[in-house]
């Protein structure tokens, strides 16, 4: 939804100065208004959600005053043949990031089907079920320990991790989906169960006892109790490990994803690029319309789509913290 | 959030409840012995790590009667109340020595499921702790974490009525039971403890963190519930215990048990100096 806006302001670059100023007060102005309005005095939960409906704002306000004060600017990149197209190294006006958006939201999509459910379930079993005390206690203990620490370690170590694993070990193809999903995954993974783990260990204890009391299994209890409780701080883990993962470049580079590609992944086992990746070929491009123009405005599009995860990852979080 | 909690003072006017709560306590009669045994410890001791909480405790717990455990703080009373139902065993340090009889069986037997005797043992906490749930949920929680869906809406019903709670909440048992206020989710808790029909209530100080009005109301429901079923209960509050309970025991320092009987005679009569200084506020 955002993207469309974003891509329908740009759109209007060539259209007459006057009517952007007839539309922006006729149309921004009073949704502002209201948007603004609404988060003031239901702040709760909704603040977040603002970032984008800013960003687009922002947009528009800012190629509507460009346009009214005449602004002999640089030429815009972020039109609609940068999402649309496919990558053309050659003319900058042709260049697309289409094939790269694809493969980012594949990949990441695919790491957090491999990487949530295992750092959500991981941190579950050590909070609830690894014991405390003995020989088991202090095995959880080191295993937590290093599990924080493995959230510190640079990301190119999980990229020659990843390069290791799936393409030498596992003999997996050379920068194909699978790979660079299970080598993210590996990099957030300490990330989710930390988080994960945070969460689970904030429902209060006396919920637990209140539900052992009356009879219920530790499994009744984790699901009825425990998990319900804790899924607006699982979610929040989970939108920080996503930010995360769709900006890595480094891990990428490592283990071999092409940098440039010209067509979307066909599937989990096909070649595929991410949009920080091929931004970082875009710079050393030789050209200064890519440097100066297709860099920055693909980087707004990363942005954006980053943006966009998260506001659906926000809004699924607040719709449980508002049941009760 | 104020205007979804109700008033509790509507209902019932203080003085009331207050002589109420004692015109009963004086009429009732000072039930000898002739109950069944329920519950029976012997020689039971709890250790935490290596300290020990209880010592060497042996009393016997009596059926449909109020049995008050008193003691200063730290004497090992919530520790015996909760090695009733084995919620120790959800603390890793804690150790048991010595039996626990519950209708006859060992609960610390291996062969006993503490889930399914926590099925038939209620317990009511010190500070009310409802989920974060419908007052319905609240009270279905139990039934369906038993499996017992059947008549659920009656059941509910009935366990409200039977708490005290129902005539407050009846319209708007969808609502959040943390909308509730602090004596209202203390007897939704204990309405959850007994929608399940258990033998035996276990309290654990359950009008502690409660004002005067609700801890009388509180009070008039455990009388009425020892109707039903067996109420360990304990408490700090030495008037309440000789107010509601039928038997007392008497925890001192070190959880050991100094003495057992009949409420009136161990606030009256109590056979060890130590519990006279205790009970007349000398010490503890």
């Amino acid at each position: 939804m955002s993207t469309l806006l974003v891509a329908g302001g740009l759109l209007a670059a060539g259209i007459d100065p006057s009517f952007w100023v007839v539309l922006f007060s006729a149309f921004a102005v009073p949704v502002g208004y209201v948007v603004g309005s609404t988060v003031v005095t239901e702040s709760d939960g909704r603040a977040g959600v603002l970032g984008p409906f800013v960003l687009v704002g922002g947009a528009l306000a800012g190629a509507a005053l460009e346009r009214q004060l005449a602004i002999e600017g640089l030429e815009s990149y972020l039109t609609p043949t940068l999402l649309l197209n496919s990558w053309d190294g050659l003319t900058a006006s042709n260049a697309g990031v289409y094939p790269q958006i694809v493969g980012s939201v594949v990949v990441v999509g695919f790491m957090a089907v491999l990487a949530f459910p295992v750092g959500i379930g991981a941190a579950i079993y050590l909070e609830e079920y690894a014991p405390n005390s003995g020989w088991g206690g202090r095995l959880a203990t080191l295993l937590e320990v290093n599990i924080s620490n493995l959230a510190g370690v640079p990301s190119v170590v999980y990229g020659l991790l990843g390069l290791a694993l799936f393409r030498n070990a596992l003999g997996f193809g050379t920068g194909i989906v699978v790979s660079a999903a299970g080598t993210l995954g590996l990099l957030i993974l300490p990330i989710v169960v930390v988080s994960a783990q945070e969460a689970v260990r904030s429902v209060p204890d006396s919920l637990r006892q209140a539900s052992y009391g009356m009879g219920a299994s530790r499994w009744q209890t984790l699901r009825n109790v425990v998990l319900p409780e804790s899924v607006p701080g699982v979610l929040t883990g989970t939108i920080l490990a996503l930010a995360r993962a769709i900006g890595e470049t480094a891990p990428l580079v490592i283990i071999a994803v092409a940098t440039t590609t010209y067509t979307p992944p066909s599937g989990l086992f096909s070649s595929a690029t991410a949009l920080p990746l091929q931004i970082f070929a875009a710079s050393a491009n030789a050209k200064p319309e890519f440097r100066h123009g297709v860099v920055p405005a693909a980087a707004v599009v990363l942005l954006v789509l980053m943006l966009l995860m998260n506001t659906t990852a926000i809004v699924v979080r607040n719709r449980y913290e508002r049941e009760y | 959030m104020p205007d979804t909690t109700m008033d509790e003072e509507d209902s019932a006017p203080t003085i009331e409840t207050t002589v109420t709560a004692s015109d009963q306590s004086a009429e009732r009669p000072s039930t000898s012995s002739t109950g069944r045994t329920v519950i029976e410890a012997r020689d039971l001791s709890v250790y935490y790590g290596q300290e020990r909480a209880l010592d060497e405790v042996s009393i016997p717990i009596l059926d449909k009667q109020v049995t008050a455990m008193i003691g200063p703080s730290g004497c090992g009373k919530s520790t015996f109340l909760r090695s009733i139902n084995r919620m120790n065993d959800l603390i890793d340090a804690a150790h048991i020595d010595g039996e626990l009889y519950f209708e006859g069986e060992n609960v610390y037997d291996d062969d006993i499921d503490p889930v399914a005797l926590r099925r038939r043992i209620g317990m009511v906490f010190q500070h009310p702790n409802p989920f974060p749930k419908s007052i319905y949920d609240n009270v279905a929680y139990g039934l369906r974490v038993q499996d017992r869906t059947d008549n659920m809406d009656q059941r509910v019903e009935t366990a409200l009525k039977r708490a005290a709670l129902w005539d407050e909440v009846k319209d708007q048992l969808d609502k959040s039971a943390l909308d509730l206020s602090g004596g209202q989710q203390q007897r939704l808790c204990i309405a959850r403890a007994i929608a399940v029909d258990p033998d035996v209530v276990l309290m654990d100080e359950p009008a502690s963190a409660l004002d005067p009005i609700a801890t009388s109301k509180i009070e008039d429901l455990i009388e009425e519930l020892a109707e039903e079923f067996t109420v360990v209960i304990v408490t700090h509050n030495m008037q309440q215990a000789a107010r509601i309970s039928d038997k007392t025991a008497v925890f001192l320092t070190g959880g050991e048990l100094v003495e057992y009987g009949d409420t009136d005679q161990i606030f009256e009569n109590p056979e060890h100096q130590r519990v006279e200084d205790y009970i007349t506020g000398k010490f503890g």
